[in-house]
C-alpha cells in the first residue's frame, strides 16, 4: 500500500466571500519554506495572485448516483491535478511539493476531500492536508448566522484564520472567536495580523507531517478538553449570551474514554457509524490508546472518508486516556458514548473495558435522520 | 492476482492495520492480516445478527454476506459492508439506534455470565 504520508499534501483555503483568502495566500507564499507549492484557484478574484504555479479550475461537480453531496467528485479538479502531475513527471513545471487549492467563497471543501481520496489516480499521489478556513472579523458572525455554507466552512477546518481584525473591536472579535470554537472544538484559531515567521506552519501542520504532528495533536487535544469542560458547563452560553450548538444545529465536543480500545471494535464501529451518519459527522479526529500498541494512533475523517491511520512516535503526556473529537450536526455525544463503549466491550470483558469519562445522560432522546441508502462502495 | 483463483488483490482501507503498518508497529502481540479478518469477521457477526445476516472471510479478500433467506452478497471492503448488509435485510444499519444497542449490550451481558 502506498506510504500515505509519502504523498504529495492538498491543502484547501476556503472561506466566505471576501474573508481574505488571496491575502492569506499571497502571505503564505512569500514565505521561503512555501517555495515548492502549486495554486489551483477556483475564481480568479480583484487580488491578483503573482505565482509561478498558479492554474484556474472551473467548480464542476459530478454527482454520483446515491445523490450524497459530500462524495462527489470534483470533475474540475481531477483534470487540474492529473494535468499538474503529469507536467511535473515530465518536468514541464518547476517541481512542486505540495499543492494549495483556493476554492470559491460558497465551496463545500467535502468533494475535494473526496475526490482526492477516490479518484482513481490522484489517490495514489496526493493526500489531503489542513483545511483553512478565513473569517471575516467584521461580517464573519453575520455570515455563520445566515448562510450554511459560512458555518460548513468553519466546522470543517483545521485552522480557522480571523482576517480584518484591526477592522473590528476586540469585543466583537472575541465572541466570534468563541463561536468559533463552540462550533470547532479542534481548530486552530489564528489571528491574521499575529501570524508572524512560522507563518508556513499554517499549511504544513498535519497529522502526518513528522515536524508538524505533535504540534497539530497538541493543539487539537488540549482544545478539545478544555472545551469539553465548557461545554459541559454552558461557558459559553454565560459569557457570551448564545447556545453553544444552535448555529445551524452543528455541535462539537471531545469523547474521552479511559481505557484502552480494541482496534478491530473500534473500525467496525466507526465504519458503520459514518456509514449512517457521515453526511451529520463533519470531522471526527481521534488520538487513540489502541489495545496492544504503545504509541497513540491517530485517525482523520472528513464526513464519510476516513484517511489511513497515522501515529506518534511518543505520547504528548501523561495522559494515555483516548480523545475523539466530533464535529456534528444533530447527533448527542451521550449516544455515541454509548455506542462506541457497547461495542468495544463486545470484544472485551466488561471488567476490563472501556468506560466513557463523561457520561451524559443516557435517557437524552435522539434526533435521527433518514439518509438515503445505497451509498457508494468507496465510502467508509 | 492469485493464480489459483483469479481473485484481484484486495482494496486497502483504514481499518486494516496493514494499511498503515508504522502505526502500528510497536504492537506487544504479534498479530498477522488474517488475524485481524478473522477477528473482524467474528465481531460482524456479532454485529449482524440482529440484521439475520452471517458474515464470513473469503479467501482473505472479500466479506461473503448471507441472509435468513439466501440472499447474498461479496463485498471487498468493511465499508462496503453496511449497504450490503442494509440491502440484504432490509433493515438499517444504525449504531446509534438504542434498540439495536440494547440488543448489543443484552447480549454481550448475557455471554458474560456464568
Amino acid at each position: 500500500m502506498t506510504n500515505y504520508g509519502a504523498l504529495t499534501p492538498v491543502n484547501i483555503v476556503t472561506g466566505f466571500l471576501g474573508s481574505g483568502k488571496t491575502t492569506l495566500l499571497q502571505r503564505l507564499l512569500r514565505s521561503s519554506e512555501l517555495a515548492d507549492v502549486a495554486v489551483l484557484v477556483n475564481e480568479f478574484g480583484e487580488i491578483g495572485l503573482d505565482h509561478h504555479l498558479l492554474q484556474g479550475v472551473a467548480e464542476s461537480t459530478l454527482l454520483l448516483e446515491n445523490g450524497c453531496l459530500c462524495c462527489a467528485v470534483r470533475g474540475d479538479l481531477q483534470k487540474a491535478l492529473r494535468n499538474l502531475l503529469s507536467q511535473r513527471t515530465r518536468q514541464e513545471v518547476p517541481h512542486f511539493r505540495r499543492v494549495v487549492i483556493e476554492t470559491s467563497g460558497l465551496a463545500d471543501p467535502a468533494p475535494i476531500a473526496y475526490t482526492l481520496h477516490a479518484e482513481a489516480v490522484l489517490r495514489h499521489h496526493f493526500r489531503l492536508s489542513g483545511i483553512i478556513t478565513t473569517l471575516d472579523a467584521v461580517n464573519g458572525g453575520s455570515q455563520l448566522e445566515t448562510f450554511a455554507e459560512a458555518v460548513k466552512q468553519v466546522s470543517m477546518a483545521d485552522r480557522v484564520v480571523v482576517t480584518k481584525t484591526d477592522l473590528s473591536d476586540q469585543a466583537s472579535v472575541a465572541l466570534l472567536r468563541a463561536r468559533v470554537r463552540a462550533l470547532n472544538v479542534s481548530a486552530e484559531i489564528l489571528d491574521s495580523t499575529e501570524i508572524g515567521d512560522a507563518i508556513h506552519h499554517v499549511l504544513t501542520d498535519d497529522i502526518y507531517d513528522v515536524e508538524g504532528k505533535f504540534r497539530e495533536t497538541g493543539r487539537w487535544t488540549a482544545n478539545a478538553i478544555e472545551a469539553n469542560a465548557a461545554h459541559d458547563g454552558g461557558a459559553y452560553d454565560d459569557a457570551h449570551g448564545y447556545s453553544h450548538n444552535h448555529t445551524a444545529g452543528v455541535d462539537s465536543f471531545a469523547v474521552i474514554f479511559d481505557q484502552p480500545l480494541d482496534w478491530t471494535a473500534f473500525g467496525v464501529w466507526a465504519s458503520m457509524l459514518l456509514h449512517r451518519h457521515g453526511a451529520d459527522i463533519m470531522r471526527l479526529k481521534g488520538l487513540l490508546n489502541v489495545a496492544g500498541v504503545p504509541t497513540p494512533v491517530l485517525i482523520n475523517a472528513v464526513q464519510h472518508i476516513v484517511h489511513p491511520p497515522s501515529h506518534l512516535e511518543r505520547w504528548p503526556d501523561a495522559d494515555r486516556r483516548s480523545r475523539l473529537i466530533f464535529i456534528v450536526r444533530g447527533l448527542q455525544r451521550a449516544r455515541i458514548e454509548r455506542s462506541l463503549s457497547v461495542f468495544n466491550d463486545l470484544v472485551n470483558t466488561p471488567a476490563s473495558s472501556a468506560h466513557c469519562r463523561a457520561g451524559a445522560d443516557q435517557a437524552n432522546s435522539m434526533q435521527f435522520r433518514s439518509l438515503a441508502s445505497g451509498l457508494p462502495l468507496a465510502r467508509d | 492476482m492469485c493464480a489459483l483463483c483469479g481473485i484481484l488483490g484486495g482494496k486497502g482501507h483504514w481499518t486494516d492495520s496493514t494499511s498503515a503498518p508504522a502505526a502500528f508497529a510497536g504492537r506487544t502481540a504479534p498479530q498477522t492480516r488474517l488475524r485481524e479478518r478473522q477477528a473482524r469477521a467474528r465481531l460482524l457477526n456479532t454485529v449482524l445478527k440482529q440484521h439475520g445476516i452471517v458474515v464470513k472471510d473469503w479467501s482473505g479478500n472479500a466479506y461473503l454476506l448471507t441472509g435468513h433467506t439466501g440472499r447474498t452478497a461479496i463485498v471487498d471492503t468493511i465499508g462496503e459492508i453496511w449497504p450490503a448488509a442494509e440491502r440484504i435485510s432490509g433493515r438499517p444499519c444504525d449504531p446509534l439506534d438504542e434498540r439495536y444497542l440494547s440488543a448489543l449490550a443484552g447480549r454481550q451481558g448475557a455471554s458474560a455470565a456464568p
